[in-house]
């Protein structure tokens, strides 16, 4: 997206959120999946319309988990890491899943498929160990499971 | 819809919508929970909406996909009222079977029906089933007759009634039923509700809030998320209460983004009671105005805490303050704020239609009412209970969770979310309540019981708490910032083999200075892990730091020993 575009998609949710100071979460979250992560360009035009410090938006944008300022991949993975899923065994999914994409939680994959990232808990606990690749939720998982699981994804 | 002028105009508009309903009519409810998206029911609703036009059966049965029916280890989940015939594991090929053999000819189809574990036979009606037979579904148990999305349900189950009834009695009246009632905080803090809305109301400010805690962060817990999903206006219509009864006339539901459905809902029931004027300008004609905003959280765990949850809706950085000056004086915009979890707001209207002295003969002497738990982990039947306070944990697990699954054994239950406590077996007759879980240094928290099997190291969970909550601690003040990195450090260190004699003491000391100079809730319960597991499972620990060995099996102190 070019700069341009990049601002006329925070003026959107500026606008559709009346620049109320008190939203600055929701607008950032609006811009976020529209643009699919948070550049520059978007936080200065947040810090303009909504007449705060851009150092502040900056420390909302770094502070909270949902938000990203680097681009992500084409499926956001999420491992749910809640106690349920821990107990049934997800670390050894987040490992295969490491271990397959060649990629450390947080990060995205070279070509821009996969991004990988916890969950704290999806409330889908009676499936655990639960990945939501999308919106799609895969319960149950196994390491071995998730191998052609994620086979499924392009 | 048009806009309801009169408590008289509500009541017609119930009458009219009861009437036009045949109680006789079949209706097959499907649970669209999130647990039972998981499992497939969305394909499994349409194919019954499809089916049921294929063989023209319109006219004989409705089909309504609900809210969480709680029993989310069976799902999909199908009951058909009104006999109550209770179907679960439910998949799209069975359902032209259903309409034609359970529908059409009255037969049951044996093959779904819950099998009873202990004697071996299947159970037809969903009231039966031992999951839902001991429990008390005061709060959860419209989830599973209503869909979640048609105002006109909540209202055929008698929904906004309590409201009606509110804005007839004086706000004063209104707090003092809910005090006599004994309404303790759901969230988590357990302090007692009416307390709180009766400083908001008394304190001095022209602007006051309410807001709905909606953040449910514990991993492990999601009574909240299926309440929102699966009953949005039973909290509103607390909420409305509640903002009456204080003299607020903005409220705010600060809600957890990973809940996408829970959010959608909570939109649509907003606009219905918008449209129906149960929220708005002048209330059922009662002069009273209230709105609600809905702001997503950014999934941050400390946004649960109430300062962390307003400064985060003022578009601050979600950290806590201290609490020298109560929010009920002094909160959101520095205005007088009363904060009350989802569950909590539900509890509300069904004191007011039942009265206090109802609801006081439920639950134990400073626990009054039910509590919705979370039942996960290695337990046979995973899923949401509601019951009454001073139920024994052997009854949550055993009698209503069907016990330890693989025939495994029961080792210890977690509660209260991450800086909760573990609670060993000996400890299984504890009567649950707000004040018996402190005593066994656990809590009830928002009430996430994880069940664990013999399969479970306790070392290795005490990291996995102190980790988690290192993770989310804010920064802000350095007990909970620098003692939680230490105390992962030393808990890693014992499970990878690096334990040395003195951690244990070294932990206490840390955990002592956390929970006497940590600024907010997160920091001082979050030793509560550490210290429970030593307590109750010292000798763990000991084998760990002195054997290098692992008792369950989990730790991996080989690649240290080879060294």
């Amino acid at each position: 997206m070019s700069p341009k575009e990049l601002k006329s998609k925070a003026k959107q949710a500026l606008q559709k959120h009346q620049h109320d100071k008190s939203l600055l979460v929701d607008i950032l979250q609006d811009i976020q999946s529209e643009v699919g992560y948070l550049p520059k360009e978007v936080l200065q035009e947040t810090s303009k319309g909504l007449g705060v410090p851009l150092s502040r938006v900056y420390s909302v944008a770094t502070f909270f988990k949902a938000f990203s300022l680097t681009p992500r991949g084409r499926h956001l993975i999420n491992v749910c890491m809640g106690t349920a899923c821990h107990v049934r065994g997800a670390v050894k999914v987040m490992e295969k899943i490491e271990q397959e994409l060649k990629v450390k939680r947080g990060e995205t994959t070279k070509d821009l498929k996969f991004t990988l990232e916890t969950v704290n808990c999806v409330g889908a606990c009676a499936l655990g160990p639960m990945v939501i690749i999308g919106e799609d939720y895969h319960g149950e998982m196994t390491p071995e499971g998730i191998v052609s699981v994620l086979k499924d994804y392009n | 819809m048009a806009k309801l002028k009169s408590v008289g105009e509500l009541e017609a508009l119930r009458k009219s919508i009861t009437g036009k309903r045949d109680p006789k009519k079949a209706v097959i409810t499907v649970c669209n929970g999130t647990g039972c998206h998981a499992h497939g029911c969305k394909a499994v609703t349409a194919a019954f909406q499809d089916e049921v036009k294929k063989q023209k059966l319109q006219n004989t049965v409705d089909i309504r996909a609900t809210g969480c029916h709680g029993f989310c280890e069976r799902g999909p989940l199908v009951v058909i009222k009104p006999k109550d015939i209770f179907y679960q594991r439910v998949r799209v090929k069975d359902v032209p079977e259903i309409l034609t053999e359970t529908i059409g000819k009255g037969n049951v189809i044996e093959r779904m029906l819950y099998t009873d574990r202990a004697p071996g036979k299947k159970i037809t009606c969903e009231s039966d089933v031992p999951f839902y037979k001991l429990q008390k579904r005061l709060v959860f148990g419209n989830n599973g007759l209503i869909d979640p999305t048609s105002i006109e349900d909540y209202l055929a189950v008698g929904g906004y009634a309590a409201l009606a009834k509110a804005l007839k009695m004086k706000p004063e009246a209104i707090i003092d039923e809910v005090k006599k009632a004994g309404l303790r905080g759901r969230g988590g803090g357990g302090f007692p509700t009416g307390n709180k809305w009766e400083s908001t109301r008394k304190a001095k400010g022209k602007t006051k809030y309410v807001i709905c805690n909606a953040d449910e962060g514990d991993p492990g817990a999601y009574m909240d998320r299926s309440l929102v999903e699966g009953n949005p206006h039973s909290f509103l219509e607390g909420m409305i209460i509640g903002a009456y009864a204080i003299g607020a006339n903005q409220g705010y539901i600060y809600i957890r983004n990973e809940y996408p459905l829970a959010v959608r809902h909570v939109h649509i029931a907003i606009e219905q009671a918008e449209a129906s004027g149960l929220l708005g300008k002048n209330i059922l004609g009662s002069g009273f105005n209230f709105d609600i905003k809905v702001q997503r959280g950014g999934g941050a765990f400390i946004c649960g805490e109430s300062t962390a949850l307003m400064a985060s809706l003022e578009g601050r950085v979600g950290e806590p303050r201290a609490k020298y000056i109560h929010t009920s004086d002094q909160g959101l915009w520095g205005q007088p704020t009363n904060l009350n979890n989802v569950e909590t707001w539900a509890n509300v209207p069904l004191i007011i239609n039942n009265g206090a002295d109802w609801y006081r003969q439920i639950g134990t002497k400073n626990s009054k009412g039910t509590k919705i738990f979370s039942l996960v982990g290695n337990i046979t039947n995973t899923g949401l209970v509601e019951v009454p306070m001073g139920i024994t944990l052997r009854e949550i697990i055993y009698d209503l969770g069907g016990g330890i699954p693989k025939g495994r054994k029961f080792k210890a239950v977690q509660t209260g979310g991450p800086s909760g406590g573990v609670i060993p077996e000996s400890l299984l007759d504890l009567p649950v309540d707000f004040d018996e879980l402190v005593k066994v240094g656990s809590m009830m928290g928002s009430g996430g019981m994880i069940v664990m099997d013999d399969k479970t190291c306790m070392v290795n969970i005490a990291n996995y708490f102190v980790s988690f909550l290192e993770g989310e601690s804010c920064g802000k003040c350095v007990p909970c910032r620098e003692g939680l990195q230490q105390m992962k450090y030393i808990l890693t260190g014992i499970t990878e083999g690096r334990g040395k004699k003195g951690d244990i003491e070294l932990l206490e000391e840390l955990s002592a200075v956390l929970v006497d100079a940590a600024l907010c809730a997160l920091g001082q319960q979050a030793p509560n892990p550490v210290l429970s597991t030593i307590k109750y499972f010292r000798d763990e620990y000991e084998a760990h730091i002195n054997d290098k060995q692992c008792p369950a099996g989990v730790c991996n102190l080989e690649a240290v020993k080879v060294k």
